[in-house]
C-alpha cells in the first residue's frame, strides 16, 4: 500500500491563537456577568453586533455551542437524556436538545460549572422547527425576557422587496427600545454601528477564507475550518476577530504560494452542503486514507460567512462589506444601522431562495474544483434536510457526483457509523478511487 | 486463470468460482456466528465440485457485510462493484439492477461493462429486505415457500402501512384479527416489500433492462410485486443469491 504522498504540508501557524479565541469566548459566558457584561441568547445567524450598543456582552448562538456538545459522546448522551426526562420530542433540532440537556443539568460544556443565565435572548428567526421554541424553552426555564425579528418573509421571492426591508427595519428599531427598556441601558448609536462594521468584515473575511479552499492542493482541511469556524460565528463584532481572520487568510494565501496541502496525498476533492455529524468528524480523516480532501462546506459559506455569487457568470468572490458598496449609505445613527441590517440581510445568499441555492452549489461546487458532494439527509434538522432529494437530483443532472447518507448530526445514537463508511467506500470505489494508506 | 468471489452475507456466504471467464462452481452456507470458519468451508467445497486444488485459485476477492473479516482474501470489493460486474456478465443489456439481501436493499445503475454509475441503499431499517418476509411468515405461521404459494392465490387488496419492520409486524398481527385471508395478507407484505423498495431504487435513473438479483429474487410473490411497482419487465438470473460473488471472482480476474 503506498502513502500516495504528492504534496508536502505543515500546520497552521495560528492554530493555537485560534484555539484560544475560540474558548476564550466560550469561557466568557461563563465570567461575563462578573465582568459587567450582558450574557445574551440567539441564533447564529442574528446581526448581533448591534447588541454593542448596549454595552460589553457576550452572545451565544445555541447553534455552535450544540455542535460542541454533540461532538462529545459521553456528555451528549446523557444531556440529552436529560432532555428527554423532561417529556420533549427526541425529533426536535438536534442541537437544542444537547443545548437544552446542559442547561437543564446545568452543567455549561465549556467549564463544567453552572450554566450561564442569560440576561435575554434576541435572535433573528429563520428556522421554523428550531429557534423559537428553543428560546422559549430558556425564557421559561430562565425567566429571561426574549424577543424576535421576523426576517423569514425577506425569503419571499416576489413581491415588494422595499417593504420587507421597511417591516424588518422597523422590528429591529422597535427591539432596541425593547433592550433598553429591559436592560434600564441607554443604546449608544455609534458603539452598535461599529461593531456591526466589524461583523459585516469579519463575514466578508471568513467567506473569503472559505473561497481560498478552490486552490489545488486545498490549504486548510474541513475539520480545521470546523474548528475554527466559531470565531467567526460567536465574535463577529470584534477587532480582535478581524484580526485573526485576516491572519489566517494570509497565512493561507502563503501556503497557496507554497503549495502547501492540508492532506499530503490530495487526488479527490468533496464538498457538502450542510454541517456535518458532528460525534462521527473523524470521517473525515478516514477518508484522507483514500487521498479524499474535503474542501468546505456550502453552509458556512454564507452562515457567518458572506460571498457574491455573479450567477450570469457562474462565478462567487468575495463579498464587500454594506457600506462600501455602491448606492449604499454610511450608516450615522440607528435607524441608518437598521436599515442597513435589514438590507444587507435581505440581499445576503443566507437569504437565496432554494432554486438560486442550486444554482450557488453548482457555482460553488466548480469554484472549489471539487469531484463530488456529500450530501446528508439529516434526521436532526429539517430545514437542512429539505428538498435534499431535489437538490441530489439537480446536482446529479449536471453531472456531479453524489454520495449520500441518513443519520443525525448532533446525535451519536442516531448515525450508523459502520453503514455510513461502507457507503462513502462504495461510492468511492464507483468513483475509481481506493484505499490508499492506513492513517 | 481460476478465481474465487466469496459474498460474505448477513445471512448465507457464497462463493463462486471462475475459470477462464466461466463459472466452473458455486457453493453456499449459514453464515453463523463464525463467518472466517464458514467462508474456509464453504470455499473448500466449491473447490472440490470445480475438481481443483486450493493452490490451482489465483486469486480471492471478496464482497459483502462481512468481506473485510476474511484474512485469506487477496482482497475486497462492496457489494455495489459485485452487483453491477456480476450482472453485466450474466446479462450484458441491464443497466438497472435491484438487489434485495436479507438485510439490505440496493438500486445500481451501470454501464454496458459493468461500472456503477449511481447507487441507493436503504437505512436502518430491514423493511425492504429479506429479513422482513421472514419476520412476515412467523407471524402469519407459515414457511416462506408456503407464503410465497399463498401470496399468489390473493384476490383482494389489503394495505400494510408502516415503514418499519417492528410495526408493519403489529399491522399483519391486526389483519389476521381482522379475518383478513392468509393469501392477502401475504401479498400485501410481497406488495409493502416491493413499493419500498422501488421508491428508494427509484432516487436513481432506472433504465431498462432492470435485473433483479440477490436471494429475494428467488420469491417469485416480490418479483411480481416489483414489476408492478416500477412498471417494467423484471430479468432475474438463475441462481440470484450468486451475483455478488460471481462479480468478486470476476473482478478477482481482472
Ligand atoms: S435550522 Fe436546523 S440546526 Fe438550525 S435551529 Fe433549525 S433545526 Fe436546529
Amino acid at each position: 500500500m503506498t502513502t500516495g504522498t504528492k504534496y508536502k504540508t505543515a500546520p497552521l501557524k495560528c492554530w493555537q491563537k485560534g484555539k484560544e479565541l475560540r474558548l476564550e469566548a466560550y469561557r466568557d459566558l461563563a465570567t461575563g456577568h462578573e465582568q459587567g457584561k450582558l450574557l445574551v441568547l440567539g441564533c447564529a445567524a442574528t446581526p448581533y453586533g448591534m447588541l454593542a450598543g448596549l454595552g460589553d456582552f457576550v452572545f451565544l448562538a445555541g447553534e455552535p455551542y450544540g455542535a460542541s456538545v454533540a461532538a462529545d459522546p459521553p456528555v451528549s448522551i446523557p444531556a440529552m437524556e436529560t432532555y428527554e426526562a423532561k417529556g420533549y420530542a427526541r425529533d426536535m433540532c438536534g442541537y437544542m436538545r444537547n443545548f437544552l440537556g446542559t442547561m437543564f443539568q446545568d452543567k455549561y460544556y465549556f467549564t463544567g460549572g453552572p450554566f450561564p443565565k442569560f440576561d435575554f435572548a434576541w435572535s433573528v428567526r429563520h428556522c421554523p422547527a428550531g429557534h423559537p421554541k428553543w428560546h422559549q424553552i430558556v425564557s421559561e426555564y430562565q425567566g429571561i425576557p426574549m424577543n424576535y425579528i421576523d426576517d423569514e418573509t425577506m425569503l419571499a421571492i416576489d413581491g415588494d422587496q422595499e417593504a420587507r426591508i421597511e417591516y424588518v427595519a422597523g422590528q429591529y428599531l422597535d427591539s432596541i427600545e425593547w433592550m433598553e427598556k429591559i436592560t434600564k441601558r441607554k443604546y449608544d448609536d455609534e458603539k452598535g454601528i461599529e461593531a456591526m462594521r466589524n461583523y459585516f468584515i469579519n463575514e466578508a473575511l471568513w467567506g473569503e477564507i472559505n473561497l481560498l479552499n478552490g486552490a489545488i492542493p486545498a490549504p486548510i482541511d474541513i475539520k480545521s475550518m470546523f474548528a475554527l469556524m466559531p470565531i467567526s460565528m460567536l465574535r463577529r463584532h470584534e477587532k480582535v476577530a478581524i484580526e485573526f481572520l485576516t491572519e489566517l487568510r494570509d497565512e493561507l494565501k502563503d501556503r497557496i504560494g507554497s503549495n502547501i496541502a492540508a492532506v499530503p496525498n490530495e487526488r479527490y476533492r468533496m464538498c457538502m452542503l450542510t454541517p456535518p455529524p458532528w460525534s462521527f468528524l473523524k470521517v473525515f480523516r478516514y477518508l484522507e486514507n483514500f487521498g479524499v480532501v474535503f474542501v468546505g462546506t456550502y453552509v458556512y459559506l454564507i452562515n457567518s460567512g458572506e460571498v457574491k455569487f455573479l450567477y450570469d457568470e457562474g462565478k462567487v468572490v468575495p463579498a464587500t462589506p454594506p457600506e462600501k458598496r455602491p448606492g449604499w449609505k454610511t450608516m450615522k445613527n440607528r435607524e441608518d444601522l437598521c436599515r442597513t441590517v435589514a438590507r444587507w440581510r435581505a440581499e445576503h445568499p443566507f437569504q437565496s431562495h432554494l432554486d438560486t441555492r442550486k444554482k450557488e452549489y453548482v457555482i460553488m461546487f466548480k469554484h472549489w474544483k471539487a469531484n463530488a458532494y456529500l450530501l446528508l439527509i439529516n434526521r436532526g434538522c429539517v430545514p437542512m434536510t429539505t428538498s435534499m432529494y431535489d437538490f441530489q437530483r439537480d446536482l446529479n443532472k449536471q453531472g456531479i457526483p453524489t454520495a449520500m447518507f441518513e443519520g443525525n448530526f448532533a446525535d451519536c445514537r442516531d448515525i450508523d457509523e459502520t453503514g455510513v463508511l461502507d457507503r462513502l467506500e462504495t461510492f468511492l470505489e464507483g468513483q475509481g478511487i481506493q484505499k490508499i494508506q492506513e492513517i | 486463470m481460476i478465481t474465487a468471489g466469496i459474498d460474505v452475507g448477513a445471512k448465507m456466504i457464497k462463493v463462486v468460482i471462475v475459470k477462464d471467464n466461466k463459472i466452473v462452481a458455486r457453493s453456499i452456507n449459514p453464515t453463523g456466528f463464525e463467518p472466517v470458519e464458514t467462508a474456509e468451508k464453504t470455499l473448500g467445497e466449491a473447490i472440490k465440485q470445480a475438481g481443483i486444488t486450493r493452490k490451482d485459485v489465483n486469486k480471492i476477492f471478496t464482497t459483502g457485510a462481512g468481506r473485510k473479516a476474511i484474512p485469506f482474501a487477496d482482497n475486497n470489493v462492496t457489494e455495489v462493484t459485485a452487483d453491477a460486474k456480476g450482472t453485466s456478465y450474466l446479462f450484458p443489456s441491464v443497466r438497472t439492477i435491484v438487489d434485495i439481501g436479507a438485510e439490505e436493499a440496493r438500486g445500481i445503475s451501470s454501464d454496458a461493462s459493468g461500472k456503477v454509475l449511481d447507487f441507493s441503499k436503504n437505512d436502518k431499517c430491514a423493511a425492504g429486505a429479506g429479513a422482513f418476509v421472514e419476520s412476515m411468515s412467523r407471524a402469519l405461521e407459515v414457511t416462506v415457500p408456503l407464503l410465497i404459494e399463498i401470496s399468489h392465490k390473493s384476490t383482494k387488496e389489503a394495505p400494510i402501512n408502516a415503514t418499519c419492520a417492528v410495526f408493519a409486524e403489529s399491522e399483519v398481527v391486526s389483519l389476521i384479527h381482522s379475518k383478513i385471508e392468509k393469501a392477502d395478507i401475504a401479498h400485501a407484505v410481497h406488495d409493502a416489500i416491493a413499493s419500498r423498495v422501488s421508491s428508494m431504487v427509484r432516487r436513481i435513473p432506472i433504465e431498462k433492462d432492470v435485473a433483479l438479483i440477490g436471494g429475494v429474487a428467488n420469491n417469485t410473490a416480490i418479483v411480481e410485486a416489483m414489476k408492478k411497482h416500477l412498471g417494467v419487465e423484471i430479468k432475474v438470473p438463475e441462481k440470484p443469491e450468486y451475483v455478488s460473488a460471481l462479480g468478486a471472482a470476476l473482478l478477482a480476474a481482472a
